[in-house]
C-alpha cells in the first residue's frame, strides 16, 4: 500500500470518508467471498379502513448466529408516513436516516411537504442509487406506506433492489419470512379492517413468518422483546404501545395452545 | 480619463448603514418573546405564502424582516447547514449560537466587502434543552450579533416597540396574553392588527421533537381578544386604547 500523499489541488483536508474515497480504499469490505453483514427481516404493511399498518420483527442475524435481538426496522420517515426494511442492515439503515432527513429537508426548504408519491418516488432514486452496493450481495428493500393526504386513504408501495417501485392495493410483506406473512395477511385480509382488526392480522403475520423462517424473530417472552407495529392514519404516524403488542402477542400463543389440545405430540414436550 | 474620487473609508461605512437601514425601515416588524411553553414569535405579515418566520431545526427557528429574497436565501443556508450537521454528527449536536455565528460572519462579509449591504436583520432563536436556557440571538444588517434576553425586536421601528414590549414583558406568561402583549406592541396605540395582518409561530415544549409550529389564522384569531374588548382581557399595567377616539394624523 502506498503513502498516501496528495497534490494540494486534491487534497481531501480533514475528511475522512473523502480520504477513503481518493485513496481508492471502500468504505465496506468488497469480495468474492459471501459477506457476514446483519441481515433484517420480516416487515408488512396492510391498508385498512382508515390508514396503514406497518409491523416488523427484531431479529437481525449474521450467517446463522443472530447478531442483534432488538433491531428496529420500522422507522417514521415523516409524520404522515412509516418506511419499513429489509436486507443488509447496515446500509439499509443509514438509507432510511438518509430518507428521513430528505423528507424534512424538503418540507423546510421549500415550505410544504412532498406528497406521497414524491416520497415514494425520492425512495426509490435512493434504492437505485444503492444498486451496486446491492450487486455485490447488500442488497436494501424498504418497503413504504403512508397516509395520502390529499386522496385521504393509506397507500403502500413496494421496491425491488433496481428501484423499481410498485403500489400495492392492500398489503405486502418482504424479507426472507415475507412469503409466510403475506401469505396470512391474504388469508385474513378484507376490505374495511377496522385499525384493532389490522393490528391483529399484522401480528399474526409476524407470528406465522417467524414460526417457518429462521431469519424472522419471533415474540421473546423471556426478554420481553416484541415485534414493532406501527400505524399511520389521518392523526399522523403512531407506534403502537409495547404493552399492547405484548398483550396481542400473549393471547394469539394462548389461543395457538388451545387450538393444539391436549394432543400429545411426538418429540415435542408441551 | 476620470479619476475615482477618494472617499474616506468611514463614509464609506456610514453610507452603506444608513443604506441598509432604510431598506429594514421599509418592511414591518417583528417581536419574539419567550412565554411558559416556549418561544412565541409574531410579525406584522399580511402575506399567507411568503413567510418571514420559519422553521431551522428541531429546536431552532429563523425570523428576518427586511427584504424578503435576501433574508430567505439566509433561511435556506440555515437549513442546509443544519441538516448536514445533524446529519454528519447527531442531532444535539445542531445548536442556534454556532449557526448565529455563521450568520454573522457571512453578514459582516457581505456588509465590508461587497457593493451593496443586505438590508436584513435576522433572529436565530433556539428554544432551551437541557443545558442550554432559551436563546434569541438578534444578528443586524453590519453583522452584529446580540444575545437578547426574554424578548426581541426587530425592524424599523424597533426602539419604540422594544419599549412597549419591555413594559407589559413577564416571566412565564402563558401564550394568550403573550400574544396579545406582542400584537399590541407591533400596533402601537393608533392602530390594531388583526389575525390576517399577522404571521405567528412557535416553539413549544409541548410539540414532540419538531417543536416548531405556526399558528393558523383561526386559531389566532380565537387567541387575539376581540379588538374593542381588549382592556379587560390583558394584564397589561396601562392598558392602551387601540383605537383612540383622535387618529393622530
Amino acid at each position: 500500500m502506498a503513502l498516501p500523499i496528495f497534490h494540494p489541488v486534491d487534497d481531501p483536508g480533514p475528511d475522512f470518508s473523502s480520504l477513503l474515497r481518493r485513496s481508492g480504499t471502500p468504505a465496506i469490505h468488497q469480495g468474492e467471498t459471501a459477506l457476514t453483514v446483519r441481515h433484517a427481516t420480516t416487515v408488512v404493511a396492510l391498508r385498512f379502513a382508515d390508514g396503514i399498518v406497518m409491523a416488523g420483527d427484531r431479529r437481525a442475524t449474521e450467517g446463522y448466529s443472530i447478531a442483534h435481538r432488538a433491531m428496529d426496522k420500522v422507522f417514521p420517515a415523516d409524520r404522515w408516513s412509516a418506511v419499513a426494511i429489509a436486507g443488509a442492515a447496515g446500509p439499509a439503515v443509514e438509507m432510511v436516516r438518509l430518507f428521513q432527513v430528505q423528507l424534512e429537508h424538503y418540507e423546510k426548504v421549500e415550505g410544504v411537504s412532498l406528497s406521497l408519491e414524491g416520497k415514494a418516488n425520492q425512495l426509490a432514486q435512493m434504492v437505485r442509487q444503492h444498486l451496486p452496493m446491492a450487486m455485490q450481495g447488500l442488497a436494501v428493500v424498504p418497503l413504504f406506506a403512508g397516509y395520502d393526504l390529499r386522496r385521504e386513504v393509506g397507500r403502500i408501495y413496494t421496491y425491488d433492489v433496481t428501484g423499481g417501485h410498485y403500489e400495492e392495493a392492500d398489503f405486502q410483506a418482504t424479507g426472507s419470512g415475507g412469503r409466510d406473512a403475506r401469505t396470512t395477511i391474504k388469508l385474513g385480509f378484507r376490505e374495511g379492517l377496522a385499525r384493532a382488526e389490522a393490528i391483529e392480522l399484522a401480528i399474526e403475520a409476524l407470528y406465522e413468518a417467524a414460526d417457518e423462517d429462521a431469519g424472522t424473530g419471533g415474540p421473546d417472552l423471556v426478554r420481553g422483546i416484541y415485534p414493532l407495529v406501527a400505524v399511520v392514519d389521518a392523526e399522523g404516524y403512531a407506534q403502537v404501545e409495547e404493552a399492547v403488542v405484548a398483550d396481542r402477542f400473549l393471547a394469539l400463543i394462548e389461543r395457538k395452545r388451545a387450538e393444539r389440545g391436549t394432543r400429545p405430540s411426538r418429540g415435542d414436550p408441551g | 480619463m476620470s479619476m475615482p474620487f477618494y472617499v474616506a473609508p468611514e463614509q464609506v461605512m456610514k453610507d452603506r448603514a444608513e443604506y441598509a437601514q432604510k431598506g429594514i425601515a421599509r418592511g414591518r416588524s417583528l417581536v419574539a418573546t419567550t412565554f411558559q411553553d416556549g418561544i412565541v414569535i409574531v410579525a406584522e405579515n399580511p402575506s399567507r405564502s411568503l413567510h418571514k418566520i420559519s422553521e431551522i431545526y428541531d429546536r431552532i427557528a429563523f425570523a428576518g424582516v427586511g427584504k424578503y429574497n435576501e433574508y430567505d436565501q439566509l433561511r435556506v443556508a440555515g437549513v442546509r447547514h443544519a441538516d448536514t450537521k445533524g446529519f454528519t454528527f447527531s442531532r444535539e449536536d445542531v445548536d442556534a449560537r454556532s449557526l448565529a455565528n455563521l450568520y454573522a460572519q457571512y453578514l459582516g462579509n457581505v456588509f465590508t466587502h461587497e457593493m451593496k449591504p443586505l438590508e436584513v436583520e435576522i433572529l436565530v432563536a433556539e428554544l432551551s434543552a437541557d443545558t442550554r436556557p432559551d436563546q434569541l440571538y438578534h444578528i443586524a444588517y453590519e453583522g452584529t450579533i446580540t444575545d437578547e434576553e426574554n424578548y426581541a425586536v426587530l425592524g424599523g421601528d424597533a426602539e419604540t416597540i422594544t419599549e412597549r414590549v419591555g413594559e407589559s414583558w413577564q416571566a412565564d406568561w402563558d401564550l394568550a396574553s403573550a400574544l396579545t402583549a406582542a400584537v399590541r406592541a407591533l400596533a402601537g396605540p393608533d392602530r390594531s392588527l388583526e389575525a390576517a395582518d399577522l404571521e405567528v409561530a412557535v416553539l413549544s415544549r409541548q410539540n414532540g421533537r419538531r417543536t416548531f409550529r405556526r399558528i393558523g389564522n383561526e386559531e389566532l384569531a380565537e387567541l387575539l381578544p376581540e379588538a374593542p374588548a381588549s382592556p379587560a382581557v390583558t394584564e397589561e399595567p396601562a392598558p392602551k386604547d387601540p383605537e383612540p377616539e383622535e387618529p393622530e394624523a
